[in-house]
């Protein structure tokens, strides 16, 4: 399953939904350009949901990286919320599930936001 | 089952997809459950993306040698690319200090997690050849 991404807006906070693999050449780049699009657009709260996201890479695990760097040098925040068993491991792996804001229930990962 | 398949592949990312799903298939062949075979795939995809992107630096006229060897209890890749290789012991350590926060550089930390054995070594032509196994039985 290729990659998808798509985006809502719960409140002043922007959920972005995505799907599938997130890797090189795939979810990665799109995952890029709809965070940029999203600072671009004056978006300063960022919820990524990952529930869906069944494959990922260290180039995927790059991008979040890239982008919550990104989001934050903006004032902005950027947290994750439904990470899949798998997501989870990586994250722990590459010991970056301490950098995160992680959630599982959408509602209160919105209400988190200052 | 048992075999060994060889193969040059083009420096682009349809042979990174290709050389993960020939080794998940044989992973599937000697017995290893599925999050098994992701672990290896997704070594597999690393190793391949190194050898594409950073060796050969996606170059048409360069090629990676790919050979997947398939035993009744293992899975032995080897992955030679005609970049100028690399010394593993001289690679930054992606969660120390300032290069947690880097976008790249976490490929051979995952390689190295989910394979029983990794090896580099300097290729004939001058490449990194990297060895990856998996055991059908991991300790």
């Amino acid at each position: 399953m290729s990659a998808t991404i798509t985006t809502r807006q719960v409140g002043d906070v922007t959920v972005v939904d995505a799907a599938g693999k997130i890797t090189l050449g795939e979810g990665s780049a799109l995952l890029r350009d709809q965070v940029r699009n999203l600072l671009g657009a004056g978006n300063r709260k960022i919820l990524i949901n990952l529930g869906d996201v069944n494959y990922i890479d260290s180039s995927g695990i790059g991008e979040l990286v890239s982008s919550f760097t990104t989001v934050t040098g903006q004032n902005g925040q950027l947290k994750l919320l439904n990470l899949t068993k798998r997501v989870h491991d990586l994250l722990q792996i590459t010991k970056l599930y301490t950098v995160f804001e992680i959630h599982d229930d959408e509602a209160k990962a919105v209400r988190s936001f200052s | 089952m048992p075999g060994t398949l060889d193969q040059m592949l083009e420096s682009n990312l349809d042979s990174v997809d290709s050389a993960e799903n020939l080794c998940v298939d044989a992973a599937k062949q000697i017995g290893l459950d599925e999050d098994a075979c992701m672990d290896l795939g997704l070594a597999v995809r690393e190793a391949m993306v190194n050898a594409v992107a950073h060796g050969n630096k996606y170059d048409a006229a360069k090629q990676v040698r790919f050979v997947l060897e398939t035993r009744a209890d293992s899975v032995r890749i080897i992955i030679t690319d005609h970049g100028s290789g690399f010394d593993l012991n001289r690679v930054p350590d992606p969660t120390e200090g300032a290069n947690l926060m880097r976008g790249s550089g976490r490929g051979l930390l995952l390689i190295q997690t989910f394979v029983d054995e990794f090896t580099v070594k300097k290729a004939v032509a001058g490449g990194a050849e990297v060895t990856l196994v998996k055991y059908a039985i991991s300790d």
